[in-house]
């Protein structure tokens, strides 16, 4: 596909979801409470969106995985949350 | 055009969605055991688990002209509990001679604990030792990159295992070519939300080329589409891709890889 082939296929997608997101994060800004922790890595990986480098899409997924090694002792719950509990707003 | 929809979990399906997938195109469909939501409490729960997989599914499938395979094994989110775990591992050989079973799967891993690990080893020796193909389970969300790199590095450490025998299900950006790179198979998953999209899951064909990778919707109980491979399919000729490329995606791919099975057979 050529960029007016993507733009044609994708634009008002994108521009539908990125809208949603602001809407989201407004959501979030007159919320009464603490911020959770996932919400700190998601704002981290917004910078990755406007930089020149290519796969924006597997860096956010890296940045928002667990990067130990080691299987955990015991499997506590199921579920995932979509971002590893020890992410902390310095990581890098 | 006709396809092979190779991840189903047909027993949370209503019979309208095998009616609704033979229109769409649908003509085999693959069913992993799997997690149904719950714990069961007994060994005997798997067993009538895969008797319904490898008995009832295929009839229900078949009268609306759809041929149904099965893999069996206890997934991950039940591997915790290791003496359960191990009395279920017992039963499985008594299912693999069964005309509809394709070999052992969905195994993996879901939180990455050592359980999961030890039970996901205990599978891969039972598949070395009955001659099975392996289709892999990797975790959800933040858990995938840590759990793929953790199954792969243990796929590994069984030499009797041919990479080209394994498939690696649920890969996305960060883990496709982790998968590709040991010579498996693998498989994205179109999947709301949680996985992959139809746009994205393109744009990895486009990345990646079409050699060892398959699409699957993996409809379970959970908010999930069983059209999602024929949806994929409309998102391909958006793009442009010819019909060839297409079809070597739904078709050709999941044929070369399930025909390794001696009980896998193309419908005439």
């Amino acid at each position: 596909m050529d960029k007016p082939q993507v733009t044609d296929l994708y634009f008002m997608d994108a521009r539908s979801r990125l809208i949603e997101l602001a809407a989201t994060l407004d959501r979030l800004h007159r919320a009464s409470g603490e911020t959770d922790f996932r919400w700190h890595c998601l704002m981290d990986c917004l910078p990755i969106l406007q930089d020149t480098a290519p796969e924006k899409t597997a860096r956010i997924l890296e940045r928002m995985s667990d990067p130990t090694t080691a299987p955990i002792p015991a499997a506590g719950e199921k579920g995932a949350c979509g971002v590893w509990p020890g992410y902390r707003r310095d990581h890098t | 055009m006709r396809y092979i929809e190779p991840h189903a979990h047909m027993v949370s399906r209503t019979t309208d969605d095998y009616e609704r997938l033979h229109l769409a195109g649908c003509r085999i469909v693959c069913e992993p055991a799997f997690w149904a939501g719950f714990d069961r409490s007994s060994a005997a729960g798997f067993r009538d688990y895969f008797d319904q997989i490898t008995r009832f599914e295929p009839k229900r499938a078949a009268a609306y002209g759809i041929a149904h395979y099965a893999w069996i094994c206890l997934n991950p989110k039940e591997a915790e509990d290791l003496a359960l775990a191990r009395e279920v591992l017992s039963l499985i050989p008594d299912f693999l001679d069964r005309p509809s079973v394709l070999g052992i799967g969905e195994i993996g891993l879901n939180k990455n604990s050592r359980n999961e690990l030890a039970i996901f080893h205990e599978h891969l020796d039972l598949a070395v030792h009955h001659r099975q193909l392996i289709l892999v389970h990797t975790p959800h969300l933040e858990d995938k990159r840590k759990g793929t790199q953790l199954i792969l590095d243990a796929i590994r450490e069984h030499p009797d295992l041919a990479p080209e025998r394994v498939l690696i299900d649920h890969v996305e950006e960060h883990t496709v070519r982790l998968a590709l790179d040991r010579g498996h198979w693998a498989g994205i998953t179109l999947y709301p939300t949680s996985k992959c999209s139809a746009a994205r899951a393109i744009d990895m064909l486009d990345v990646h080329g079409h050699e060892r990778l398959w699409l699957n919707s993996a409809c379970d109980w959970g908010v999930s589409d069983p059209l999602a491979v024929p949806q994929a399919m409309r998102e391909m000729r958006r793009r442009g891709r010819s019909e060839a490329d297409i079809a070597t995606i739904t078709w050709q791919n999941p044929a070369r890889f399930l025909s390794q099975s001696p009980r896998f057979h193309l419908p005439e």
